[in-house]
């Protein structure tokens, strides 16, 4: 079984040190850890975009004109914060996916496939459930998303603790069969009549409530914020958390305290898909109100890389999903006002993701100089 | 003449932490210097100066009587220093001859590989200094030992005049000890340095020529090995006599705690590592198993702590069966364990110490309801042991890997020895502690028995055997050879044992 340390960073410099040596180190950097690790997050966050702006420069368009745009685009009005809290919505729900596996050592980036076969399952349950009340309705609907993510999450869980396959590989490979069969889907069992590969519309019984008219934020945000709040407390507050960390941190000594580490995978996997698997079930019932073939942008790889930025912590991730989210919507706005290209909110991203692996770079290089 | 390394009033703080004070340190040339002292004396971090690895914060290095500033460990070697570090930086995948002319390949043409003039090169060198080994075996293949030398050739092919030893022993059998002696001695008369970083007296005093003793961050002196005996060494590192001898109460009632019968298992490569292990164990006694590392001990333990399944055999506490009972309910039922290697087996190194503490018993003693943690309960308990097992900490909040060696095994130790356990299973329980640590583990482990627990000592350390057991065991090649009352036999009988004699 392969589990990472939780610290690869400094996996170099413990391997050289002597015991005594690593226990200096770890008196010098850990408990500054946790308000650095914020700063450094942050500066990261600043140098992508100063380096954002100089290829708009470079490339003849003019960064301040531009980042305005971008900044009124997504925070400026009531619609454009809207829309970022759309975009944000399903990164929140992928990123605690990938946290919750991550934080007990596993590295779960099938997000995508867990999100998609959850909005599938919660399409046809909403449209072929037809008839029940909202009440009974909805939670129905968002139960059979994660009913289905959380199966997706739990094939590779399975094959991890049976036959000890590396869930990269195969949290990877489903999603790229959840991609094909849910287009197979929309495209012949559950095609709606006419051009489009879509599903039929969900019934009114099944959609989440729109918050703001025009925008497409739904009520879906507010399960994303009680969910950031029930991971932090699973995660901190409970035995399960608790040993989940353990296993990720260190599985050998979990093992010794008589934690089944088997389990631990299990219970993770399956976590982490149900969770993801109920964010591709909110995009359905708040956003499309229908399945149509293509819908997510890779919100569930956008997860992965969220999460890191948001310091692999539950609110860190939800502030991370809000800047992706503003990225996105700002971008198209921007795009219309003032002619940049939409690439420039892939090319932050990108940015973003960089300089956010860069920091862990400069923190050892520091402590060498000391 | 002037001296190889000369360091002059090296400082060096880390955030509360005065690691270096003052530190002046002097190697002359070919001589084997011994830099001893506790755990958190400061060696290693003065020795990490020298190798470039920190900067000091004030004081002057001089290499060969000239002036130097050290930034990185490139810089280190180019002056001829050279580290062996406890833990190897060799690519396992590679020969033998490939990690050593790593970074300082010899080519035909700038290009191409000179496998010929590798071969020649290395050869020579492992003549000269007496160190075999087979240069195109693959270093994963090789036996710790080995690895090691691979690691002391490859300092030296990158011409180290100095060669720092960190620790060199902590991770050799005996006899792999005195090869690597011997290969050092051999380094001396070729006329090059040893600088050589350790806690064990005996070690010291037998290689050494002159030995310099850290205690907190200072210089305690510097003596001629010659002159200087383990008691005179213990006086300057500690500054106190160390209880070698435990007073125990004579037990009246003992009872039979736990009986292995004829035990079988597998090592994690398939290979039977344990072929009939056979012992019982009674309340209010210390048994210890004596055996040199690798002949089935890490299998013993992880079989009677449920981490590995024997093939065969039977374990039973207290006459009921427990062979099928997973690690978590021999928890329950009082086996306590004290892992040979904490950072592997015994700690989660990034959880506070609070967590740390209940580790194990998460799941009955520190929860209401079953579901969330009972954090109250658990920082009062982790309060009470903090006091109770004087762990220096500034709180139970603090990450335990920010502790020092010896405290960290006391995290260990007041966990497993407060689940009231009746069976406590303490596998090299002084392993890298200093000596005031050592002591306290040892006085804990006769308190535990003198209450009536039933413990199995298995240590490599024989004088640790001898200080704390009732009844001494030997394992040799996965069985129990032998067993006997400490008072039947001599160090010499269990020595012979170990060795894989038989009864002469």
């Amino acid at each position: 079984m392969t589990h990472r340390s939780g610290r690869s960073d400094d996996t170099w410099l413990v391997v050289v040190m002597s015991e005594e040596t690593r226990t200096d180190l770890g008196r010098i950097t850990d408990p500054v850890d946790t308000t650095n690790e914020v700063v450094f997050q942050i500066i990261a966050i600043l140098m992508a975009f100063i380096v954002g702006a100089l290829v708009l420069l470079v490339t003849g368009y003019s960064p301040i004109e531009a980042y305005i745009g971008m900044m009124t685009g997504a925070f400026g009005n009531i619609f454009g914060i809207g829309q970022t809290l759309t975009h944000s919505t399903p990164i929140i729900f992928t990123s605690l996916a990938f946290l919750v596996s991550y934080k007990a050592g596993l590295f779960n980036i099938g997000g995508e496939g867990q999100f998609l076969m959850g909005a599938i399952a919660s399409a046809v349950t909403g449209i072929y459930l037809e008839g029940l009340p909202g009440i009974i309705h909805i939670p129905l609907t968002l139960l059979a998303g994660m009913f289905v993510g959380g199966f997706w999450g739990l094939i590779p869980a399975l094959l991890k603790s049976r036959f000890d396959a590396h869930e990269v590989i195969t949290t990877m490979m489903l999603s790229y069969v959840a991609q094909y069969f849910t287009s197979y889907l929309v495209n012949f069992p559950f095609k709606a009549p006419g051009w489009v590969s879509q599903t039929e519309k969900l019934p009114a019984s099944a959609e989440l409530a729109r918050l703001i008219p025009s925008s497409q934020l739904s009520s879906g945000i507010f399960i994303a914020i009680a969910l950031v709040g029930l991971v932090w407390f699973l995660l901190n507050k409970t035995i399960l958390g608790y040993e989940l960390r353990a296993i990720g941190l260190n599985p050998s000594a979990a093992e010794n305290a008589g934690i089944k580490i088997n389990r631990g995978v299990i219970v993770s996997l399956v976590l982490s898909g149900a969770i993801a698997g109920l964010g591709g079930a909110v995009e359905i019932m708040g956003t499309h109100k229908r399945f149509i073939d293509g819908f997510s942008p890779g919100y569930g790889w956008d997860g992965l890389a969220v999460a890191l930025v948001g310091g692999l912590d539950p609110v860190g991730s939800m502030f991370a999903s809000i800047l992706f989210g503003a990225l996105r919507s700002g971008g198209m706005i921007m795009a219309r006002a003032s002619g940049v290209p939409t690439d420039i909110n892939i090319l932050l991203q990108g940015l973003v993701i960089l300089f956010v692996a860069a920091p862990a770079l400069m923190r050892s290089v520091m402590r060498r100089k000391k | 003449m002037t001296s190889a390394i000369h360091m002059q009033g090296i400082t060096k703080r880390f955030p509360g932490v005065l690691a270096n004070d003052d530190i002046s340190f002097k190697v002359e040339k070919a001589e084997i210097h011994g830099l001893l002292g506790e755990n958190g004396a400061g060696k290693s971090v003065l020795m990490s100066i020298l190798y470039g690895l920190y900067r000091p914060d004030d004081g002057t290095i001089k290499v060969d009587g000239e002036l130097q500033s050290i930034s990185s460990p490139s810089e280190a070697m180019k002056l001829g220093i050279g580290m062996v570090h406890q833990h190897f930086m060799l690519i396992p995948s590679l020969s033998v001859v490939e990690n050593i002319i790593l970074g300082k390949e010899p080519t035909k043409n700038g290009v191409e590989l000179d496998y010929k003039k590798m071969m020649e090169d290395v050869g020579k060198f492992c003549n000269m200094y007496k160190l075999e080994v087979n240069l195109e075996a693959k270093v994963f293949e090789l036996p710790v030992g080995v690895q090691q030398r691979v690691e002391i050739l490859k300092a030296l092919y990158r011409g180290a005049d100095v060669l720092i030893l960190d620790e060199p022993t902590a991770v050799l059998t005996p006899s792999e000890s005195e090869e690597l002696f011997n290969a050092v001695r051999a380094l001396k008369d070729e006329g090059k340095t040893v600088i050589f970083i350790s806690h064990k007296l005996k070690e010291v005093l037998s290689i050494c020529d002159r030995v310099t003793v850290l205690k907190r961050g200072r210089v305690v002196g510097t003596v001629e090995a010659g002159e200087s005996t383990e008691e005179s060494l213990t006086d300057m590192m500690v500054g106190r006599k160390i209880v070698y001898e435990f007073e125990r109460k004579d037990q009246k009632e003992q009872d039979t705690v736990l009986e292995v019968l004829d035990i079988e298992a597998l090592s994690d490569r398939g290979i039977p590592a344990l072929s009939g292990v056979d012992f019982e164990l009674l309340s209010g006694e210390i048994l210890g198993i004596a055996g040199v590392e690798g002949n089935g001990q890490t299998e013993l333990i992880e079989v009677l702590t449920g981490l590995r399944d024997p093939t065969k055999g039977r374990i039973s506490l207290d006459g009921n069966d427990i062979t099928d009972k997973t690690s978590y309910e021999r928890i329950q039922l009082g086996i306590s364990h004290i892992p040979e290697d904490r950072y592997k087996r015994g700690m989660i190194p990034e959880f506070t110490i609070q967590e740390n503490m209940i580790l194990g018993s998460q799941r009955d003693r520190f929860t209401k309801n079953r579901v969330t943690l009972d954090e109250e309960g658990a920082l009062e308990y982790a309060n009470g042991l903090i006091q109770d097992y004087q762990i220096q900490t500034p709180g139970a909040a603090t990450l335990i890997e920010t502790l020092s060696g010896g405290n960290q095994q006391r995290v260990v130790v007041a966990r497993e020895f407060s689940r009231e356990p009746r069976i406590i299973i303490a596998a090299q329980p002084t392993r890298g502690l200093d000596v005031g640590a050592t002591e306290y583990v040892r006085l804990k482990l006769v308190e535990m028995r003198d209450n009536g627990k039933a413990v199995v000592l298995i240590s490599a350390d024989l004088d640790e055997i001898w200080a704390l057991s009732d009844r001494v065991a030997v394992i040799f090649e996965g069985k129990i050879v032998v067993v006997r009352e400490i008072n039947d036999t001599s160090e010499r009988e269990i020595g012979r044992y170990m060795a894989g004699g038989r009864n002469e």
